[in-house]
């Protein structure tokens, strides 16, 4: 009997129904935890560029969230920098949502570029730094990240990077405060104006505070470090015309 | 004849909670039949998730909520499941629970998912969950497989926890994130520093302990490969 095609096909049948109910289920049930464990992460990723990563790491979740609802405005731009509010279909856009991985695969011209402002509380006129969101790839898989500018758009006051799967210990080591801190103080544009980027060079334990467009590397990663230069500078420069546009205001 | 069979029987229907026999199914995969320094299964995941201490940890304990969940489903059902389709069930039962605690790191532990998904999906190809219910749970009762797959799990847990501890300590100067080398240098005066090794931090790294554990280990036990 246990043998027969009948009952091989029922017991799949039944099994299937059974696990798939199983999961559909707990998606459901854990789908709202998720969503706010993602956002609670965007938000730290966002603030982690304007905060020491210690003091962040201190902040219980709902400070978090109440420190960035008070502290950080944001707004999504396009390439020549003009705000937009509405997509192609008349909804709103919310910057927090932009999906940057889907944007990527649009051509630059094209794509939607959340800024994040960090204002004085109460104050959201009153900026203390620019926040851009970065993207790109690294050695295996996508790199991301955000970079916050002094309000003089030049000047770095701090990065935050991810990734997906560098390798742990070589290119993972992007998401370490002391790699990030190397970029603090870097300058986005040279003497005369012409936009530079900063990069990241080729090997490790150098000293290069007297320059403002360059980074110590990370020894045994030098593909993820050219990943990271790559997605500076194409997001910077995207996010040029924006710059220039609030520097003239 | 007859009256031993009867006598097994007798035993087995009041057989104490912990009994040797079942105290055995949980202490032998811990070293004389270890399922990764013995039966040389699950490598794939002991190289890749044992840079440092806590995913580790938190790999150790998914393995081991998988494989004790995995082996009671299986062994409930074991005689309901046709043997045709024996692996296929396996392998679905063993993807839901899979999939169940991918979604519950999801939601309670984000840093650790972000971290771990990747190697948290593979459990379902990890050898030793399916192996212990092909080899065992398809042919016991439910409560001496949940006492195996449990043996089993925390047989590749304490080796791939061990393997993280040096592979951590040795290549990032840390346990459980806390800096030991940094402790130790400053604790001199910081006159010198501990260099880390690079190479134990890659997958070289992890074949190197694995391997020094499993020379450990056969020769204290004598164990030879026939």
């Amino acid at each position: 009997m246990q043998q027969s095609n009948g009952y091989i096909i029922t017991f799949s049948v039944i099994l299937t129904v059974v696990l798939g109910l199983l999961l559909s289920g707990t998606s459901q049930l854990l789908g709202p935890i998720q969503k706010k464990a993602v956002e609670l992460d965007t938000k730290k990723q966002i603030l982690g560029a304007v905060l020491e990563s210690s003091k962040l790491n201190a902040m219980k979740s709902e400070e978090i969230l109440e420190f960035y609802d008070n502290r950080i405005s944001s707004k999504v731009v396009d390439y020549e920098g003009n705000e937009i509010e509405k997509d192609d279909d008349g909804n709103e856009i919310v910057a927090e949502n932009v999906d940057v991985a889907k944007n990527y695969k649009l051509a630059p011209e094209k794509r939607k570029y959340p800024v994040f402002i960090f204002h004085q509380e109460g104050n959201e006129d009153d900026a203390e730094a620019i926040i851009v969101q970065l993207y790109g790839a690294g050695l295996w898989d996508e790199i991301w990240g955000f970079l916050a500018l002094d309000t003089d758009l030049n000047t770095i006051e701090g990065v935050t990077f991810g990734h997906k799967g560098e390798t742990p210990g070589l290119g993972a080591r992007i998401t370490e405060g002391s790699v990030q801190n190397r970029y603090q103080g870097k300058k986005i544009f040279d003497d005369s104006g012409e936009f530079q980027s900063v990069e990241m060079q080729k090997g490790e334990g150098k000293d290069y505070s007297g320059d403002d467009h360059k980074v110590d590397g990370l020894s045994g990663a030098t593909i993820t470090a050219n990943g990271v230069n790559a997605m500076l500078e194409n997001y910077l420069k995207a996010y040029k015309s924006y710059f220039e546009k609030r520097q003239k205001s | 004849m007859s009256t031993e069979t009867a006598e097994v029987k007798e035993t087995k229907a009041s057989e104490a909670l912990f009994s040797k026999r079942r105290k055995k199914l949980i202490s032998d995969p811990l070293i004389d039949d270890n399922p990764i320094t013995i039966q040389v299964l699950g490598i794939c995941s002991a190289l890749a998730v044992t840079t440092q201490m806590q995913p580790t940890l938190v790999m150790a304990i998914s393995v081991i909520f998988v494989m004790v969940m995995a082996n009671l489903t299986i062994s409930l059902l074991r005689n309901t499941i046709p043997s045709r389709v024996r692996i296929i069930v396996q392998l679905a039962v063993v993807a839901s629970l899979v999939t169940l605690v991918n979604e519950i790191l999801k939601a309670f532990a984000y840093d650790m998912y972000k971290e771990l998904s990747v190697f948290v999906g593979l459990i379902i190809t990890n050898c030793i969950v399916m192996g212990r219910l092909e080899a065992f749970a398809l042919g016991n009762k439910p409560y001496d497989s949940v006492l195996d797959g449990f043996g089993s799990a925390l047989g590749y847990s304490w080796i791939i926890l061990a393997v993280a501890f040096f592979r951590e300590l040795l290549g990032s100067g840390s346990v459980f994130g806390v800096e030991i080398y940094d402790g130790i240098s400053s604790l001199f005066g910081g006159e010198f520093s501990l260099a880390t090794n690079g190479l134990m931090v890659s997958p070289v790294g992890a074949f190197i302990i694995l391997g020094l554990i499993i020379w450990v280990q056969r020769t204290k036990t004598g164990y030879v490969e026939h």
